[in-house]
């Protein structure tokens, strides 16, 4: 944040609507980021429960679609901005973002190899006998 | 802090010339000790007004919360297809519910970020009819999260029956406490905003209740794309 000292930059804390915002304006936003939301939602079932999507690429596209609601809720209702004043929130989100993947993929990733690699279960139990 | 306090920066704004202290404002507890928004921290008006500082650390809670559904979520993808003989998800989830919980939740969200709009502005009646309405959507998705989980259970397929379900009611089981918990602090809001009134304190608590119920839909986002949807592909 140190080039922005000379803009004398004032952080605002996550879920602050900008200060000049009217009231049209901050219902506004609401229902912008409710259409997106309710679009991106039925896009998601639609991708499970029609045949518009190849199989094999369903759980890419529920990602993408869950990511970018995640987002939209981000922007519109949390009202989270790249502005300077909201580099605070965004490098938390950051971070958290990197956690979640590290304990997620790394699970996945585990399990995934630990699976490939051990011998089937009722060969085991057999083993234990 | 007693009112005949020098303050020397105020009239002299060279002397941080690296905006330590903001912009030379100085927020003072004159309100007696309603709780205004004013700084406690070093410098000229320490470095942010309690306002954001509340907010910021409730958004760091708000992460770590994240962070601890991140392992049940990674618990529920490793555990998937331990089904050990029983019922899969395919057998067991009922799309319409789950729109309909999407819907609710998502609604819901909907209406608290109407809630702030209406505090914003101060306006008693819009913002208790708003947060009375995110109120009875959040039930309402409670209400159905919990006939679908009687009806599992009725199945015979309980939280015991294999690893998947152990795992899908630990998930899911959180996220609906969470909702709980939120509705809880939804009503003590209102009844305080009914008593105390549009105060700096209660508006910091509106705020972190905003936060934290958006929170829960984007959580509930993950939930219904990885454990219902792709549940249900598989």
């Amino acid at each position: 944040m140190s080039n922005e000292t000379e803009r004398n930059v004032e952080d605002v804390g996550p879920g602050v609507m900008g200060a000049a915002t009217s009231v049209r304006e901050g219902i506004l936003g609401y229902i912008i980021g409710l259409v997106l939301a309710a679009l991106l939602t039925a896009a998601s079932f639609a991708v499970i429960y029609t045949n518009l999507i190849w199989g094999p690429a369903i759980p890419a596209a529920l990602v993408a679609l869950a990511v970018a609601q995640m987002g939209v809720h981000l922007v519109f209702f949390l009202h989270l901005t790249t502005a300077p004043d909201n580099t605070n929130n965004a490098m938390a989100l950051a971070f958290g973002v990197l956690i979640v993947a590290l304990v997620i993929g790394g699970s996945l990733w585990i399990m995934d190899h630990l699976n490939q690699n051990m011998a089937p279960m009722h060969q085991v139990m057999q083993m234990q006998r | 802090m007693s009112t005949t306090e020098t303050l020397p920066f105020t009239t002299a704004p060279s002397i941080d010339p690296y905006k330590l202290g903001h912009d030379g404002r100085r927020r003072r507890p004159d309100d007696g000790g309603a709780g205004r928004d004013y700084s406690t921290g070093h410098g000229e008006g320490g470095p942010a007004s309690k306002r954001v500082i509340v907010a910021y650390g409730f958004w760091i809670f708000l992460l770590s919360d994240i962070v601890m559904f991140s392992a049940f979520f990674a618990a529920h993808a490793v555990l998937r297809s331990a089904t050990a003989g029983g019922p899969s998800g395919h057998e067991l989830f009922d799309p319409r519910s789950v729109a309909i919980e999407t819907s609710c939740l998502l609604l819901s969200s909907f209406t608290c970020g109407l809630s702030a709009v209406a505090a914003s502005v101060r306006s008693q009646l819009w913002t208790q009819l708003s947060l009375l309405i995110t109120g009875i959507l959040g039930l309402a998705f409670l209400a159905f999260e919990a006939r679908d989980f009687m009806t599992m259970i009725a199945q015979g397929a309980g939280p015991q029956r294999s690893a998947f379900l152990s795992s899908f009611f630990s998930v899911v089981g959180l996220h609906g406490m969470h909702v709980s918990a939120g509705l809880l602090w939804l009503g003590t809001m209102m009844a305080q905003v009914f008593v105390k009134g549009f105060r700096a304190v209660i508006m910091r608590r509106l705020l972190c209740f905003n936060l934290f119920w958006h929170v829960l839909d984007i959580i509930w986002i993950a939930l219904f794309t990885i454990v219902y949807l792709m549940g249900e592909g598989l």
